[in-house]
């Protein structure tokens, strides 16, 4: 797995890419939004327009990430749902506790 | 192995590079009996969430401590099963991951993804392991045609 961050507006944009599997995927996203936090970034976008496969571990940390960034006064939404990431979301119902976005624009302009 | 032989196992580590080698076997064997992209997709992750038990919860990472896998294709199923050598899964014991109280959890929806995704799961508990068979039925035609010319 792959990731780089950039900043649009005061937002911290996440791009993800590979996979987000037990082992060194879920590891390496959740040391970037633990390090996004601690360095006081709380507007956060996880792009997951190139993750082409997670599995329950992976849906794990994306949970981890959504109630770590919210226990810290902060917010954490998710941008460009691949169909198969998409359809896990709504088998495991988290469809509905995420924030998902389309557009990236848009989901920066949503942060309050 | 071919898809013109009826049965195949493998004894794999409790590691894991099990986990993702196990995710590519099923992959590659169901590609091998031509399941639809949508069913390679749930039968390899599947497998991947066994393993991952197998691996974690079952044999602890134990070095000493096998997981056997085996594929099985019969006229009308893929018949998956995959045995851990731990102390045995407590069936009372896994939560209901769409529970709103479970929702929010960071773990706890492999076996969920299993049922969802094959047939068949069922979990055989024992004090010397724990065996998980899975069973995705042979539906498409290009299966059906790839069986006939066997």
């Amino acid at each position: 797995m792959k990731i780089s961050t950039r900043q649009v507006d005061g937002v911290t944009i996440v791009d993800c890419s590979g996979r987000i599997t037990l082992g060194e995927g879920s590891v390496t996203l959740r040391d970037t939004v633990r390090d996004l936090l601690a360095k006081g970034n709380k507007k956060i976008i996880l792009n997951l327009a190139d993750v082409n496969y997670i599995d329950s571990s992976g849906i794990g940390e994306l949970v981890s990430a959504f109630t770590t960034t919210k226990n810290q006064n902060g917010e954490l939404k998710l941008l460009k749902l691949t169909k198969k990431v998409n359809d896990l979301l709504q088998i495991t119902k988290l469809y509905t506790v995420f924030d998902v976005k389309d557009d990236e624009t848009e989901a920066v302009k949503s942060f309050k | 192995m071919g898809i013109t032989e009826q049965r195949v196992s493998y004894t794999l580590d409790s590691t894991l590079q099990t986990v993702d080698s196990a995710e590519e076997k099923a992959t590659r064997i169901a590609t091998e009996l031509g399941f639809s992209d949508d069913e390679i997709m749930q039968i390899s992750m599947a497998v991947r969430e066994a393993a991952v038990n197998a691996v974690l919860h079952g044999n602890a990472y134990a070095p000493d401590k096998k997981v056997t896998l085996s594929f099985e294709r019969t006229s009308e199923n893929l018949v998956i099963t995959i045995c851990d050598q731990g102390a045995g899964m407590d069936l009372g014991r896994i939560p209901n991951p769409l529970a709103p109280e479970n929702l929010l959890k960071t773990s706890g929806r492999g076996i969920f993804l299993m049922r969802s995704f094959m047939d068949v799961v069922e979990i055989r508990p024992s004090h010397t392991g724990t065996e998980l068979k899975m069973i995705k039925h042979v539906h498409g035609p290009s299966a059906g045609d790839k069986e006939a010319s066997q």
